[in-house]
């Protein structure tokens, strides 16, 4: 990041704006959180119920995909949802830029994903038999499999960062050769792409941490097959 | 001109080029997965949501080559590391 993103420095670190306005976000959404959580009633005002929407929309999600492991899972994945959606939708706010933006947090958010793969992988089957699938089918394959590893989880960091940089470039851009409300409808593009970008990395998320469960639930029911 | 401007004038082309063809290409790409998925809709209505789903995940990966291309246009042009 250049110099100007610095907002104050301690010692020798720098602040960015990306570090501010990402512990903004969370500190709001936790403050949202507590005071929703304080008021809850079996009887749901307007509110209760919105929130009430929102949680089952993403526990469904997780259930299409993964039957019986959405409680597991719902405080990560629907995490990484909420906070994506919010930060992407940031950098339609006058004097905030969106975190997303800048390629440092997409990064973050992408070891996030990376570490958590293998820690429902191995939480799911244990460690010996999880680091086995990588030697499956063949251990010729395993630097494929590493390869792919790093490649998605690369890929996963560069697309949010690319779609939300290249959005806000655009804006900027029409907005020096045109001027004053001429970008309005990139703006309105930026919300849309803002959803689905958040929606496509909670979703993709969803799938690796999937397929390091899942190839385990092969496995076990292939063992299982064999010893009948 | 200087090696150096000759330099620049190479790199503006070459990421003019490269993220003309990396738009054109996923574009053609992304206009065949959607038809089928289309296609797919037509025929087993019911199975929209696992379709919409695969879909647009599918549409991603495509997606994510462009992006490819335009970070790395991007990059010749505003911070390209041999100009300096």
């Amino acid at each position: 990041m250049d110099e100007t993103s610095i907002v104050l420095s301690i010692g020798p670190f720098g602040i960015t704006r990306t570090v501010v306005t990402t512990w903004g976000i969370l500190v709001a959404l936790w403050v949202i959180c507590m005071l929703l959580a304080q008021r809850l009633r079996t009887e749901p005002g307007q509110l209760q119920t919105v929130v009430e929407g929102i949680v089952l929309a993403q526990e469904n999600a997780i259930a299409q995909l993964l039957p019986g492991e959405e409680r597991r899972l719902l405080p990560f994945i629907g995490g990484l949802w909420v906070f994506i959606v919010v930060a992407n939708l940031l950098g339609v706010v006058p004097g905030l830029s969106s975190p997303t933006a800048d390629l440092s947090a997409t990064v973050a958010l992408a070891i996030l994903v990376f570490l958590s793969t293998h820690w429902f992988g191995i939480r799911s089957q244990g460690l010996h038999s999880y680091l086995q699938h990588y030697l499956r089918p063949s251990p010729i394959l395993l630097p494929f499999h590493v390869i792919g590893e790093i490649t998605r989880i690369v890929a996963l960091a560069v697309r949010l960062f690319g779609n939300m940089m290249s959005l806000e470039m655009a804006a900027l851009l029409v907005l020096l050769v045109a001027g004053f409300l001429v970008p309005v409808p990139i703006l309105a593009l930026h919300i849309i792409e803002a959803l689905v970008q958040a929606y496509i990395f909670g979703m993709l998320a969803l799938i690796y941490v999937a397929g390091g469960i899942h190839s385990q639930q092969l496995k076990r029911r292939e063992q299982q097959e064999k010893q009948e | 001109m200087t090696d150096m401007s000759w330099f620049v004038l190479a790199s503006t082309v070459a990421a003019v080029l490269g993220i003309a063809l990396g738009v054109i290409l996923p574009a053609f790409a992304m206009g065949r997965a959607i038809s089928s998925a289309l296609d797919a809709l037509a025929r087993q209505p019911e199975a929209a949501g696992t379709l919409s789903r695969t879909l647009f995940v599918g549409l991603a990966m495509i997606e994510t080559m462009a992006i490819y291309c335009l970070v790395i246009a991007l990059l010749l042009l505003y911070a390209n590391p041999l100009t300096g």
